[in-house]
């Protein structure tokens, strides 16, 4: 390419580039670099802009910077557990006008959670499952429970061939029915995938989620053989009104979207001595809970008395749950 | 070489004992690794059951002059009639108690009814028994049952599981079976679950002619 003393004038005085004047070519070459320069830096400072448009819209609504930085539950001291409790009830009322009461249930010495249910009486009518979607503040939109009922073929025990949608007058006679939630196992595979520590079984044998920590790999949720944990796909919608104000850290508070969710033997009612909402709900008394370290208790007469069985003993993950029949 | 292992084994010995220490000292002040501290005292709360609506009376559907329902005693009529002991179903009754279900094995009546005093009901063994006792009545042929129900796992209650925390109330066996027709009425289940998304949807189910 020849250079012809024309091509100066495509570098318009003012342009601040230093040119001798004796070499056109360096002058064509500078003009091209300025106009590269200047796309790139157009289009840098575009896609810095794009980048950042997230803080713009950055608000409390979907991550405070407390929220961010707390630490994991079992490494909070009282202090910074008292103001994490404190910030969860304010962003609630925030969020869903709703004034609730977050409490930090802990274990109670000498108490190992067992609860056992009876497939001859269970008629597979779905109040458990209610129960638990009213009692943990679960998301409306998506009617989520802890508990999935199953509608089996009497004579059977195959779960693959159960049917959860069952809508005809319940107990059909050739059909029983099995309740599943999470067994809080003695072994539980959910607890050994979480790469994060997320969840843990605690000294009442209660497996529990710190909900601000889980990640939401769902790990835990491919691992559990009883279909038990749920993810939280959006953030849960409830009514003001609907929201049970008795709420616990470890238990039904309302959930973050995009964390793991699970039964927890409703630890914020049974760590102060009362019965989970499933089994009172029940209409016809198939379950049974307590304390498996006393010997006296209801749940230790049906494991010494009747026929017990756990689900899917074969994969070992020691269920603290137990199906039973009656003779 | 020997008097090395020795020293590093002491080391890592007494390396691992600080560690526990602290690890419990550090365990003291992080309430999310340590038991509830609440103090639970010895004294069991009481477990109630729910005492039965149903007495020696009846409803007989009309209304008084302030619109309350008008009670009749069982004794009102009965004290001047004399039992029939082979009665077993309403239909065989000519007036009053008409159209009432009754399905309960092979019972007549009198088998639970006092045929001397209708406010009160009758064991087998002809003893008199309160309908507030009706229980009992039930336990003479169901003994699983009421052996069930004494051990807990049978029939439905609220309340507390720790006693020393608070009271239970339990379900009375009447709560869930109607004497005269016992067994548990079908119904519709509540609560559907919504089909998650990928969920198998399972072939059309097959209804039987219930």
């Amino acid at each position: 390419m020849e250079p012809t003393p024309t091509s100066n004038g495509g570098c318009g005085s003012g342009c601040g580039c230093h040119q001798d004047p004796g070499d056109g070519g360096d002058g064509d070459d500078a003009t091209r670099r300025n106009l590269l320069k200047a796309a790139g830096v157009t289009l840098g400072a575009a896609a810095f802009a794009k980048a950042l448009a997230p803080l713009a819209s950055w608000s409390r609504e979907n991550l405070s910077v407390d929220e961010f930085l707390q630490q994991h539950y079992r490494e909070l001291d009282k202090e910074q557990l008292a103001a994490v409790l404190k910030r969860m009830e304010d962003d609630t009322k925030e969020d869903y006008g709703a004034d609730v009461t977050i409490t930090d249930h802990r274990p109670q010495k000498g108490v190992k959670f067992g609860y056992a249910l009876n497939l001859s009486i269970c008629i597979g009518c779905r109040r458990c499952a209610e129960a638990c979607h009213h009692e943990n503040n679960h998301d409306r939109a998506t009617a989520n429970s802890y508990i999935r009922v199953l509608e089996m073929q009497k004579g059977s025990i195959d779960i693959e061939q159960a049917n959860a949608h069952y809508d005809h007058p319940v107990p059909h006679p050739d059909k029983f029915y099995m309740p599943v939630q999470c067994q809080q196992c003695d072994n539980p595979p959910c607890v050994h995938v979480c790469p994060v520590e997320a969840t843990w079984k605690e000294e009442d044998g209660i497996v529990v989620v710190d909900y601000n920590w889980c990640i939401g790999c769902r790990y835990c949720e491919a691992a559990c053989p009883y279909h038990a944990r749920r993810f939280n796909w959006t953030k849960p919608e409830i009514p003001e009104e609907e929201i049970n104000p008795d709420q616990s850290y470890l238990s039904n508070r309302i959930r973050p979207q995009g964390v793991m969710e699970k039964c927890t033997f409703c630890l914020h009612r049974t760590r102060e001595g009362r019965m989970p909402a499933c089994l009172e709900a029940c209409p016809t008394g198939a379950r049974v809970f307590g304390n498996l370290l006393d010997p006296e208790s209801e749940i230790r007469k049906v494991i010494d008395n009747k026929r017990v069985f756990v689900l899917k003993e074969e994969l070992g993950t020691k269920p603290s749950f137990f199906y039973f029949f009656d003779e | 070489m020997f008097f090395g292992v020795i020293v590093v084994i002491a080391i890592w010995f007494v390396g691992a004992l600080v560690m526990s220490w602290l690890a419990q000292y550090r365990a003291r002040d992080r309430p999310g690794r340590a038991f509830s501290d609440k103090v639970i005292g010895e004294t069991l709360h009481p477990v109630t059951i729910r005492q039965p609506s149903a007495g020696p009376w009846v409803d007989s559907g009309k209304k008084d002059e302030k619109g309350q329902p008008v009670i009749i005693s069982c004794a009102t009529c009965h004290d001047t009639r004399d039992p029939d002991f082979k009665t077993n179903e309403a239909a065989l009754l000519d007036e009053f108690h008409q159209g009432m279900a009754y399905q309960h094995g092979s019972l007549s009546c009198m088998s639970c009814h006092h045929p001397e005093d209708y406010n009160s009901l009758k064991l087998a063994d002809d003893r008199r028994v309160d309908f507030a006792q009706s229980m009992q009545l039930c336990a003479q042929c169901h003994g699983p049952q009421h052996r069930d129900y004494q051990n807990g796992s049978h029939g439905g209650m609220t309340g507390y599981w720790d006693l020393r925390q608070g009271p239970r109330e339990r379900n009375h066996c009447i709560d869930c079976h109607d004497p005269h027709h016992p067994k548990y009425p079908r119904l519709m289940p509540v609560f559907p679950p919504k089909r998650e998304i990928g969920e198998a949807v399972p072939p059309p189910h097959e209804e039987s002619n219930y």
